[in-house]
């Protein structure tokens, strides 16, 4: 094969490459798992005193719509909640943002319900501590109730 | 030649930087933050109504956002939940104006043409015993231009707004608001 016949058959190759790597981010992204899951859990969980799931449902709605995010969708069957936060202005040079969240309540032993949330800002998962303590701090003064750091 | 255009570029450049950079609207640090200004924007979006009828009320709601133009995209009535969209032309006569202006001096600035409008509203019982229900409505609107470009997604913040439409809600209701 000449220098040319070889350049050809690189440059055919390139875009087979480019499909291959393509797949494997499609794949790590759909199974994300940077941070340890148990880790990640536990950052994006709470525990509150209470059997009350429509309350609690109740209480993570207002809390959402006090925090300026719009509804998405909920269900109380299933117990969860999700919403968005999405902003833009091209007349004051703010650039688009969204915040996604989705908020699942459900019991956790006898007495208590488990609230976790797991949120996604500009198209990555959200596995920093600091924004769920947000979160919490802020649903804790809507459901009057402590929240509980889980394991 | 070269030093001149070079430098005029070098002057140009930071501000193209910063345009480009511009700031995030929604971060991750302020908007899970509950502030002050909140509080005030749920006090203009709220209003408590004299009925523990709570599904009444959300019915009325409903009704009342289909006779306005919106669609419901979703509803929970055990959680007292309604969310609700219309897409309607943003068409402004300024902006047409600046823009036809604009073209002369080879500035070009498209105005705004179509505006998704959204309502979020939730009730909720309040009061000794649940005897009173308490409405809140968020509007928002994501602006496209006549390119189709997203100029702006914006909360609605005009309190006359909100005022007429817990005024309406009121007559239907037949029952008075409260202010919350």
């Amino acid at each position: 094969m000449n220098s040319d016949g070889l350049k050809r058959t690189l440059l055919r190759l390139i875009p087979l490459m480019l499909l291959v790597t393509a797949c494997a981010t499609t794949q790590d992204h759909l199974l994300d798992m940077s941070t340890s899951q148990v880790q990640l859990r536990s950052i994006q969980s709470r525990a509150f005193d209470t059997t009350d799931k429509e309350k609690t449902m109740r209480a993570v709605i207002a809390t959402l719509q006090d925090l300026g995010f719009m509804l998405d969708r909920a269900d109380y069957t299933l117990g969860v909640v999700t919403a968005s936060k999405a902003r833009a202005d091209s007349m004051q040079m703010q650039v688009y943002a969204s915040l996604r969240i989705t908020v699942t309540v459900r019991p956790r032993g006898e007495k208590q319900l488990l609230v976790r949330a797991s949120a996604e800002y500009q198209r990555s998962p959200v596995t920093e501590a600091k924004p769920y303590q947000n979160f919490f701090n802020s649903l804790e003064k809507a459901m009057f109730l402590e929240a509980h750091q889980v394991d | 030649m070269v030093m001149g255009s070079s430098r005029r570029i070098g002057r140009i450049l930071p501000a193209g930087v910063l345009l480009l950079a511009g700031c995030a609207a929604v971060t991750l640090d302020a908007d899970l933050n509950l502030t002050p200004e909140m509080f005030a924007q749920r006090q203009m979006q709220t209003r408590r109504f004299d009925t523990a009828d709570e599904q009444r009320i959300l019915g009325t709601c409903a009704s009342l956002l289909q006779d306005t133009g919106f669609t419901i995209d979703e509803s929970e009535t055990r959680l007292g939940v309604l969310i609700a969209s219309k897409e309607r032309d943003a068409t402004d006569a300024a902006q047409w104006a600046v823009f036809i202006v604009g073209a002369f001096f080879g500035v070009t600035l498209p105005p705004d043409q179509n505006q998704v409008m959204k309502a979020f509203v939730t009730t909720r019982p309040v009061g000794e015993g649940g005897r009173q229900v308490a409405v809140r409505v968020a509007f928002e609107r994501t602006v496209f231009d006549t390119e189709q470009r997203l100029k702006r997604i914006e909360p609605l913040n005009d309190p006359k707004m909100y005022q007429g439409f817990f005024e309406k809600l009121s007559k239907a209701l037949f029952l008075e608001a409260h202010e919350f």
